[in-house]
């Protein structure tokens, strides 16, 4: 089949991709537009490693067909990490030591931040619902659990940045 | 009905292997705009290799870790290195990183010795940088100009070769004696878990344990380790296996959604102290902290199902279907032998 335009909207600027049919919002950021922190752990929604948001939503974008994604707003950990410094939820995993050989990270934040911009001040049980697609194979969960909580309280009341 | 019991295991585990001979090398040299490049053929696995590292060669070459850049990129053009495994890597690279260190010392004091006009043997390190003269603190320079200087004004490397090998040990074909190891860490786990005897699930509670690993380097990275540690621990005694109804293959796991290991809400309260019993071959005393976070967890728990059911299970993982097994076969013994003292045979 032939290929198709699709626009979106990314780091606040409206881009253009051309696509064959079906190719995933995974492999468009990744390797179409270089948003390396967007990974390709499993490609079948096992692994929570290539979350981004779509307009504020948590998406697995190795399952997300890009056309679904024209005219709506992406976020990925590229769009969130402020030019200067880091975002609060990855200053948290710092501070953390909430991850290791960082494969699952990007997509633990953007999960944390779907969270946390859902829920500033999310209870324990809330934490864990949120992060039971997200595979760890290295800290064995409990530091990033501790890392979402930091950065509730960090956040608490002013709103996590966009 | 739910059962609750504790489990106790220990462990030592050597630090490197020796099979044919365990050798690291380094090799550092000086930019030109005075940073130093280690290079290594031993990688980061995400256990901070790099950062343990950066942090040994800061302190041997007396410098800031920020002007450190540790470089695993490349076994082909490296210098050779047997590889990170075996819990190794810190203690072996580690030593090698020290020995090019002191190379890279003598090669700084040639040139700190001409650019102050002072002897060799005059001059000191301060440890925070900068090289001077002993008693002299005016007369001080900057590790960092000294290194522009040896190349732009000298024409000099400013480098340093490493090695460190633990020797082939032979083994004795009379007793099977050998020296396997460089050094050996310690740790002590207790598991507490709960059984459901209906349904037969382990639910563990908490992984509590003692670790000694001779100098810890960074002291957040070997927490690091031990908890994740914990983690795969519980997860091969309770989860995971890449045949779980071996021998048809076709059972096997095939992704992420058919290959078990728990997840954020099977985590158990996991606590940790660490003992430092230094070592004496080790860089500043450190032993290896690596694999070894992943097994006493392992006997503790079975050893904790035991305890609350007692069914000895000696496969792992110890799936529900084990324990069921196990439950109906004790209610069957009690049958066949209900005159016998039950606390004598309560468990076997």
């Amino acid at each position: 089949m032939a290929s198709t335009i699709v626009t979106f909207e990314l780091a606040g600027r409206e881009v253009e991709v051309m696509v064959k049919p079906m190719t995933t919002l995974q492999a468009v950021l990744r390797y179409q537009l270089g948003f390396t922190s967007v990974k390709e752990g499993c490609r079948q929604g096992g692994c929570g490693s290539c979350t981004v948001l779509v307009d504020g939503e948590p998406m697995m974008s190795c399952l997300l067909p890009v056309e679904d994604v024209a005219g709506r707003r992406v976020t990925t950990l590229e769009t969130i990490t402020p030019d200067e410094g880091v975002h609060p939820i990855q200053q948290a995993f710092i501070d953390h030591t909430a991850f290791q050989c960082g494969y699952c990270t990007p997509g633990m934040i953007m999960i944390s931040k779907a969270l946390l911009d859902h829920d500033p001040h999310p209870t324990r049980e809330a934490i864990v619902d949120a992060l039971a697609g997200n595979l760890c194979r290295c800290t064995g969960y409990e530091p990033i659990v501790a890392a979402v909580e930091g950065a509730a309280q960090a956040t608490a009341g002013k709103g996590a940045p966009r | 009905m739910k059962l609750r019991g504790t489990g106790v295991a220990a462990v030592n585990y050597p630090t490197g292997m020796n099979l044919g001979g365990d050798p690291s090398q380094a090799l550092i040299h000086a930019t030109t705009s005075g940073t130093f490049v280690v290079s290594l053929s031993s990688t980061d696995l995400g256990q901070g290799h790099r950062t343990v590292i950066g942090q040994i060669a800061a302190e041997a070459l007396g410098v800031a870790m920020e002007d450190v850049i540790v470089d695993t990129a490349d076994t082909d053009t490296g210098p050779h290195d047997m590889g990170t495994f075996a819990s190794r890597a810190t203690h072996r690279v580690g030593n090698a990183v020290i020995a090019a260190a002191l190379e890279v010392r003598e090669a700084l004091l040639d040139v700190a010795a001409e650019e102050l006009e002072a002897a060799r043997t005059d001059l000191e390190f301060d440890g925070q940088g900068n090289l001077m003269v002993r008693g002299a603190p005016a007369r001080s320079l900057k590790i960092a100009d000294i290194a522009s200087a040896a190349q732009f004004k000298y024409g000099k490397t400013i480098a340093g070769r490493g090695a460190f090998m633990k020797p082939k040990s032979p083994v004795d074909p009379e007793t099977g004696a050998m020296d396997p190891d460089s050094t050996e860490a310690h740790a002590c786990t207790v598991a507490e878990v709960e059984v459901d005897t209906e349904t037969g699930e382990v639910k563990v509670l908490s992984i509590r344990s003692a670790y000694e690993v001779g100098r810890q380097v960074n002291p957040a990275l070997v927490k690091g380790q031990i908890v994740g540690g914990a983690w795969m621990g519980m997860s091969h005694a309770l989860y995971e296996t890449t045949a779980p109804y071996y021998p048809d293959p076709g059972h096997a796991p095939k992704d992420f959604s058919e290959y078990l290991m728990p997840g954020a809400h099977e985590i158990p309260q996991i606590e940790c102290v660490v003992l430092e019993y230094p070592s004496s071959n080790g860089p500043y005393g450190v032993k290896g902290v690596g694999e070894m976070t992943a097994n006493s967890p392992i006997p503790a728990i079975v050893n904790a199902i035991y305890h609350a059911t007692g069914v000895r299970i000696d496969e792992l993982p110890v799936t529900p279907e084990l324990i069921l097994r196990g439950l109906d076969a004790k209610r069957r013994a009690a049958l066949v032998a209900p005159a016998a003292d039950t606390t004598a045979t309560a468990g076997r």
